[in-house]
């Protein structure tokens, strides 16, 4: 417990770094996930811009890269890390790397989502003049926003579930420190202080997600 | 009489799907349709799921691409127009659904927003004509409601507000109220008869549902595998089909004629002839006819039948026993054919 207490500044550190990196990696990946998912509903066949060329090369895509497990994912794209960030190690490196990774995840989960909105709707828009472009932002997006922010808020616990792995390659966070002062300390205290933390994280989003879900389906 | 373009015309239309399977032969959802459509017309289509109707009405505003044939709105073909040059055209076609497609996000007043938004009307002018379109379906108090706070019928109303929110000239209603029940069925098509009436919007109506086409439209055209096998005023359809299907379809809604099993009751149940006489009003007169027959002392009695009315004109079949002397019959029967249709069961 002492051990614990003369730790308390490099948790509190580590605390802020998680949320950096989650953070950044949620609206990176996020967004990335929902460009290449709105890439895979509006190619499908039968869809808006259907074309079966993009659609095919964006699906082998996600389903090549998102069975990976992360920890190998990170050490296979180090050389691209290396060419984008300037270095394969360190908090920035880590971001791109988890970025990447969540957003081929991201992708499918934004594309199962709009996949749920009845097509007879978008045919309603279609048929008052509506093009592509505006289908996305009045008809798509908001029809599917509630599923859609639920799907944001999983993939938050992912993106924590990964960035803890950043202590691996020199990256800061909750992880690094459980490794560092519990793990390798033999300090079991030190270790579950980290994991309070992360479930304490996780659970004040999970309550915002859904609260802001049940806003945008009004239920 | 004066000549004047049709509002929508369909010249030898046909859409037909490749294969999905490889060696399959191509599907043929409309094969040759040819139609013209007035404006201040309702008009309805009527067929069996499956008989390309759906299909059919995608064609008039391009939701669907035609792979033959010509496709006139107000004398221009759209058939081939790239998509940003239909989207103008589109406005001046509104459209509802059998699922009404409402966007649930949406609230009703912005929902019937939605066409004028598309069409860069000005804020002040959307919300007055919102205003106006939902006073005209009786949902002024439901602006601030969300669809799914709403019954069939009043989602059914406000897709017809939205539908007609731009002010176009042509509605096409695809199967609009086969998911509603018959009371609201039947407020649904009044509001449909008053749109045609009071902003003389041209309609076309898809339906399997023979009574839709009895109570709205004017004129009907039966599909029957992507071909059209018959059309023509709905009272000279209704009263003297043509083709089977036409018939099979007539029957569901006109009653007097007959099944064969209900024939074959009344051929046990009577020992005289049996004969059905068509009845219309304006070419037939039912005095003359029971004057024919009586005239000679033969027997008569009605033993199946019903008198129908499709836009304030009866029709109807009446079936009767004949008893007496068969050659007298024959010449009373002789008589009455000069004057109506016979057809007599033997």
């Amino acid at each position: 417990m002492d051990g614990l207490i003369d730790l308390l500044p490099q948790l509190w550190v580590a605390a802020w770094e998680t949320l950096y990196i989650v953070g950044l990696t949620l609206l990176l990946g996020g967004f990335g996930g929902l460009l290449v998912g709105l890439g895979l509903y509006l190619t499908r066949a039968g869809s808006i811009l259907s074309n079966r060329a993009v659609f095919g090369v964006l699906n082998v895509l996600v389903n090549t890269i998102r069975p990976i497990p992360f920890i190998i994912f990170l050490a296979a794209v180090q050389p691209l890390t290396r060419a984008v960030v300037g270095t394969g190690i360190g908090n920035n490196a880590m971001i791109f790397t988890i970025a990447l990774a969540a957003m081929f995840a991201m992708a499918r989960i934004v594309e199962q989502n709009l996949l749920t909105v009845t097509p007879g709707v978008i045919e309603a828009a279609r048929s008052v003049g509506a093009g592509p472009v505006r289908i996305i932002f009045t008809v798509l997006l908001p029809e599917a926003l509630g599923p859609l922010i639920l799907g944001y808020t999983f993939i938050f616990v992912a993106l924590v579930d990964m960035s803890a792995v950043a202590g691996y390659v020199g990256g800061g966070g909750l992880g690094a420190f459980a490794l560092l002062y519990g793990w390798r300390q033999f300090d079991p205290v030190v270790t579950w202080a980290a994991v309070l933390l992360i479930v304490i994280f996780v659970q004040v989003v999970q309550f915002l997600g859904n609260r802001l879900a049940r806003k945008a389906l009004r239920r | 009489m004066t000549v004047s373009t049709p509002l929508v015309e369909l010249r030898n239309v046909s859409k037909v799907y490749p294969a999905t399977v490889k060696g399959a032969p191509d599907v043929t959802a409309i094969d040759d349709v040819s139609i013209s459509i007035d404006a201040g017309d309702v008009y309805g289509i009527i067929g069996y799921s499956g008989a390309g109707k759906s299909t059919l009405v995608r064609l008039v505003n391009v939701l669907e691409r035609s792979t033959a044939g010509q496709i006139l709105i107000d004398g221009r073909d759209v058939a081939q127009l790239p998509e940003r040059e239909l989207r103008p055209v589109r406005l001046g076609i509104g459209m509802i659904f059998q699922q009404f497609n409402l966007l649930n996000s949406r609230t009703v007043a912005r929902n019937v927003a939605y066409p004028l938004e598309v069409a860069g009307r000005e804020k002040a002018e959307r919300t007055k004509r919102v205003a106006e379109m939902l006073d005209f379906v009786g949902l002024a108090d439901k602006a601030g409601a969300y669809p799914d706070q709403l019954s069939g019928g009043q989602k059914q109303r406000v897709g017809i507000a939205r539908a007609l929110a731009s002010s176009p000239a042509l509605l096409l209603a695809d199967e609009a109220t086969s998911a509603l029940d018959p009371e609201t069925t039947h407020e649904v098509l009044e509001l449909l008869k008053r749109v045609n009436r009071e902003f003389g919007v041209t309609i076309i109506v898809i339906t399997h549902e023979m009574d839709v086409i009895q109570t709205l439209a004017t004129k009907v055209a039966v599909m029957d595998q992507g071909r059209i096998i018959e059309r023509g005023d709905v009272f000279d359809v209704f009263s003297n089909p043509q083709q089977a299907a036409s018939a099979r379809f007539v029957s569901t809604v006109v009653k007097g004629l007959p099944s064969k099993p209900e024939l074959e009751v009344l051929r046990a149940r009577h020992t005289g002839r049996i004969v059905t006489l068509a009845f219309r009003s304006d070419t037939v007169d039912q005095t003359q006819v029971f004057g024919e027959l009586s005239r000679d002392g033969i027997a008569f009695q009605v033993v199946y039948g019903g008198i129908n009315e499709i836009q304030g004109r009866p029709f109807g079949h009446l079936t009767l026993a004949l008893t007496g002397d068969d050659t007298t019959i024959d010449a009373a029967l002789d008589r009455v054919r000069a004057l109506t249709t016979v057809t007599e069961v033997r």
